[in-house]
């Protein structure tokens, strides 16, 4: 294991000391997602960014040219939600396709930790009597300020062509802001973060609580969840409004004590909800309304329905599709009674990205705990077997993704000016066979890590007690 | 192709709400008598009943001949349809939350209860507290969303809770002494109840005080801050307004008193006590505080302070002139409560149509819906079962639920569909296995 990771490191080294910051990858075929795709062409990259793309983008003096003959060039892609860069939020468990975690229809992804994992932001754990107490809240809390750069999840990432991900500090109900975070190998974890404050997580169990279990607090029911929620939204308006008083006259006025889980909340510029089944898509859009929060919806999961794109259409929320599909139980108890719509949900849920597509909603897709590049590859490989046009499904991990956090004018397609996150492949990038040659990262290389031996893992993941 | 279109037919049927006509069938009202006749249903609503009744233009005519209408059945106490617990048991008083948050309008046991004859029930939060979530009132329109099913326009309401079930998690296993991962909650006791309670109204006393100061300073054309907006106590504030019902479960008769007495202080009346096993020791007392009682018919000895029970007590209390209903609190027993009302003929020898009453008007009344539902009158919503055969009977089989004048089960269209269901399920289920990835390894079948 640590051989392994030694050998990863030399080989990072390496990579590093051979990016020149010119450079000029000529003769391929350029997917720029925005635009057209340039079947020969030419793109140019200088100090991290694209600084020039096209059939005949002139090539500087001194530049490092790589010759793409058969090759083709795309976006890196975008994991819309994730928590790669911290690594106390790893699944605990090897992600499926591997009999590690059991797939359910309805828990909410990816699984938050307890609220008290990381020392810095624990909360003292008491017995919470109510909203008041603000259990499980860590509103104030940036990703940006958590990253890891030795979270080993960015290597194995990135070599599944991922050069960014929007990682949230997903703990707790209110777990904090999410970061866009550029997956380089970087000694120093401020030079990766894109947009370091791009939404607030919160997560909505449906009992049994992320709080601590029953007995251990409010909330513990799903309908305390929301009701929690709800009375921080009404503090947090009223905190504003005695805040705003006290500024324009402080004279005579009571001073509103200073909380900082309201601040992180008025912060947010929108929510991320979690809603898998199509009744929970209706609650939280619903909801989102009520708060009168931008909101994104993430899971998905009965997205497939035919309900669900009017539904959303209606809202106007984007949402985000976990790729990590409904899949059949493993060796299920042959008494165990499968519900119709359990099994709509394997059969259909891959189809959900095709038809979000069709009724344009805006959408973007999510690795969801998938970390693997094969079983990463797989993943969307499906979602265009059921009806997801290749190109879609490139857009829904670049362009999309950068539309939904609002930073589409740096990231998530090849245009001169945007950050130069470039994937380079022999073939298409969601076949079998298609190899990836090499990542950029704000304009520097990386090779993909060496793929792990057949049945095996890579890294070691799988150990148990790794990952913590 | 031909699925689209039912999609469509269905989305549009309330828009052009048919004009239907019942005919031939033995109509219980519960409030105008029974009669053999016809029933009229225009825009949703009953638009006449008799022997003999105007033919609508263009109604389509369902032939009840040897059959049995009633209204709707109504269950004041159920916790279908709910998303996750129906208990925030980690506090006292939960009043912060709201049923109205977490209805799966795809719970099957919907579909159930209104294969049963049930068109609408009133949801509470469980009885993990002294005061618990708030309630809802829903019609069973099977296929709606969420929103679709609530009861437009019915009082929310509030769960209050006494005894066992709210002092236990002060009374963790094990023992007081013995070694907790988390604290015991108050109260432990049933003095602790009432003071959880006190305490509760006390605080929601403070707190309307707070913005009644802030409405009047308002009405004198001030500009004040508001007060903080608490979850918690608004719907407590309500109910010290009256605009809120609070349905308590209870089982002894010094809690029950003891509760009456609370509203009293406080100046509101609880609207309903659920369960209320000993109601009979104290129906005189309840009588006179003009609370409702919703009972079992014949559960009990289920727990210690469910012991001293009787079939008689749904009959007895009526005769002391309370308004008693029948309900469930149960998945299955919601499926017939027809045989429930039956019960109170046989124990206490109660009337038929009172009978009936408790499972319908009466629920009804509870729940302030009586206008809308509870009875087959003109002008009330057309929420009405027909039964193959009378009512009040083990052998009576649903086959027909309107709700809004809608049918929203019809018992020969789900035995008919069942083939069909079974097919595209196994189906699926085959295509599942065929794409299941074969075992591996060079080992023959299992001995």
């Amino acid at each position: 294991m640590r051989k392994l990771v030694a050998a990863l490191l030399l080989l990072s080294a390496w990579a590093i000391a051979e990016n020149p910051r010119t450079l000029a990858i000529r003769n391929a075929k350029i997917v720029t997602v925005s635009g057209p795709v340039i079947g020969k062409g030419t793109v140019v990259v200088r100090n991290g960014l694209i600084e020039a793309v096209g059939e005949n983008a002139s090539i500087p003096d001194g530049a490092w040219v790589i010759d793409g003959e058969g090759m083709t060039v795309y976006p890196g892609l975008i994991d819309s939600m994730s928590t790669v860069g911290i690594p106390s939020l790893a699944p605990a468990t090897p992600p499926a396709g591997r009999g590690g975690r059991g797939q359910t229809t309805t828990t909410p992804a990816p699984t938050p930790a307890p609220a008290a994992t990381p020392a810095t932001t624990a909360a003292p754990v008491t017995r919470a009597m109510g909203p008041e107490d603000r259990p499980a809240t860590t509103s104030w809390v940036l990703a940006a300020d958590e990253i890891d750069p030795s979270d080993r999840r960015i290597d194995s990432l990135r070599s599944a062509g991922f050069t960014t991900t929007v990682t949230f500090p997903a703990r707790g109900i209110f777990g904090g802001q999410g970061s866009i975070i550029d997956l380089a190998s970087v000694g120093h974890a401020g030079e990766m973060v894109v947009a370091p404050a791009v939404g607030q997580y919160l997560a909505v169990s449906r009992g049994g609580g992320i709080a601590g279990g029953f007995g251990a607090g409010f909330p513990n029911a799903l309908m305390g969840y929301i009701a929690y929620i709800r009375q921080i939204y009404l503090d947090a308006g009223h905190y504003k409004l005695l805040k705003e008083a006290y500024a324009q006259s402080p004279r005579g006025m009571e001073r509103p004590p200073y909380d900082r889980a309201l601040e992180g909340v008025l912060d947010s510029k929108r929510i991320l909800l979690p809603a898998n089944r199509l009744v929970e898509m209706d609650r939280m859009l619903r909801f989102a309304a009520e708060l009168q929060q931008p909101a994104i919806l993430y899971g998905m999961r009965e997205a497939y329905r035919p309900e669900a794109a009017p539904l959303l259409k209606k809202y106007g929320s984007p949402v985000l599709v976990s790729m990590h599909w409904t899949e059949a139980p493993r060796d299920p108890d042959p008494e165990a009674y499968r519900t119709m719509r359990s099994l709509e949900n394997v059969d259909q849920g891959p189809a959900a990205p095709g038809l979000l597509q069709k009724a344009g909603i805006p959408f973007a897709l999510y690795t969801d705990g998938l970390d693997q590049p094969k079983e990463l590859q797989r993943a969307v490989k499906k979602a265009i077997d059921s009806g997801l046009a290749r190109q879609d499904a490139i857009r829904a991990l670049t362009l999309s993704p950068a539309e939904i956090y609002g930073v589409a004018d740096r990231l998530g397609s090849i245009e001169a000016g945007k950050i130069a996150n470039l994937v380079v492949t022999k073939g298409d990038l969601f076949d079998d066979h298609t190899q990836i040659q090499m990542i950029f990262v704000d304009g520097k290389q990386y090779k993909p890590a060496p793929e792990p031996p057949a049945g095996g893992g890579r890294g070691g993941a799988e150990e148990p007690g790794e990952s913590q | 192709m031909r699925k689209s279109w039912i999609v469509t037919l269905a989305a549009l049927a309330p828009v052009y709400a048919q004009n239907i006509v019942i005919q031939n069938a033995t109509i219980m009202t519960v409030t105008k008598g029974t009669l053999e006749g016809s029933l009229v249903i225009k825009d949703g609503k009953i638009a006449e009943v008799g022997e003999k009744v105007m033919m609508p233009l263009n109604a389509t005519v369902i032939d009840a001949g040897g059959q049995y209408i009633i209204p709707g059945i109504i269950d004041c106490h159920s916790h279908i349809a709910v998303d996750g617990s129906v208990n925030e048991g980690s506090v006292a008083v939960s009043s912060m939350v709201n049923i109205k948050d977490v209805i799966n309008p795809e719970d099957i046991a919907i579909y159930r209860a209104l294969a049963g004859g049930v068109t609408a029930a009133n949801i509470l939060h469980g009885s993990a507290n002294p005061i618990g979530g708030q309630t809802i009132v829903l019609k069973m329109r099977w296929g709606r969303d969420a929103q679709g099913m609530i009861f437009e326009g019915a009082l929310p309401g509030i769960k209050f809770a006494l005894g066992e079930n709210p002092k236990r998690p002060g009374n963790p296993p094990g023992g007081r002494g013995a070694t907790q991962t988390v604290p015991a909650r108050y109260p432990a006791t049933r003095m602790g109840v009432e003071d959880t309670i006190r305490e509760a109204l006390n605080q929601a006393k403070a707190y309307k005080a707070e913005w009644d100061d802030y409405a009047a300073k308002v009405a004198r054309g001030e500009h004040p801050l508001p007060p903080r907006k608490d979850l918690k106590l608004e719907p407590l504030k309500e109910v010290l307004e009256g605009k809120r019902y609070v349905h308590a479960h209870c089982y002894r008769e010094d809690e029950i008193l003891m509760l009456l007495r609370v509203a009293d202080d406080y100046g509101f009346k609880i609207r309903t006590l659920q369960h209320v096993l000993e109601g009979y020791k104290v129906a005189q007392e309840i009588a006179a505080s003009g609370t409702g009682a919703s009972t079992f018919s014949d559960w009990w000895a289920f727990k210690i302070e469910a012991y001293d029970a009787i079939p008689y007590n749904a009959a007895l209390m009526q005769k002391k002139g309370i308004v008693v209903s029948l309900n469930s609190d149960d998945d299955e027993l919601i499926r017939h409560l027809n045989t429930e009302a039956a019960k109170a003929m046989k124990y206490g020898g109660v009337s038929e149509t009172d009978a009936l009453a408790m499972v319908t008007i009466n629920p009804a009344k509870q729940l302030g819906i009586d206008s809308r539902v509870g009875s087959i009158e003109a002008g009330k919503d057309a929420d009405l079962v027909i039964y193959d055969k009378y009512p009040l009977s083990d052998y009576a089989k649903v086959l027909k639920v309107l709700i809004d004048g809608r049918v929203y089960f019809d018992r020969n269209n789900d035995v008919n569909g069942r083939p069909a269901k079974a097919l595209e399920k196994q189906k699926l289920l085959d295509k599942e296995k065929q794409s299941q990835p074969k075992p591996t390894g060079g080992r023959g079948p299992v001995q």
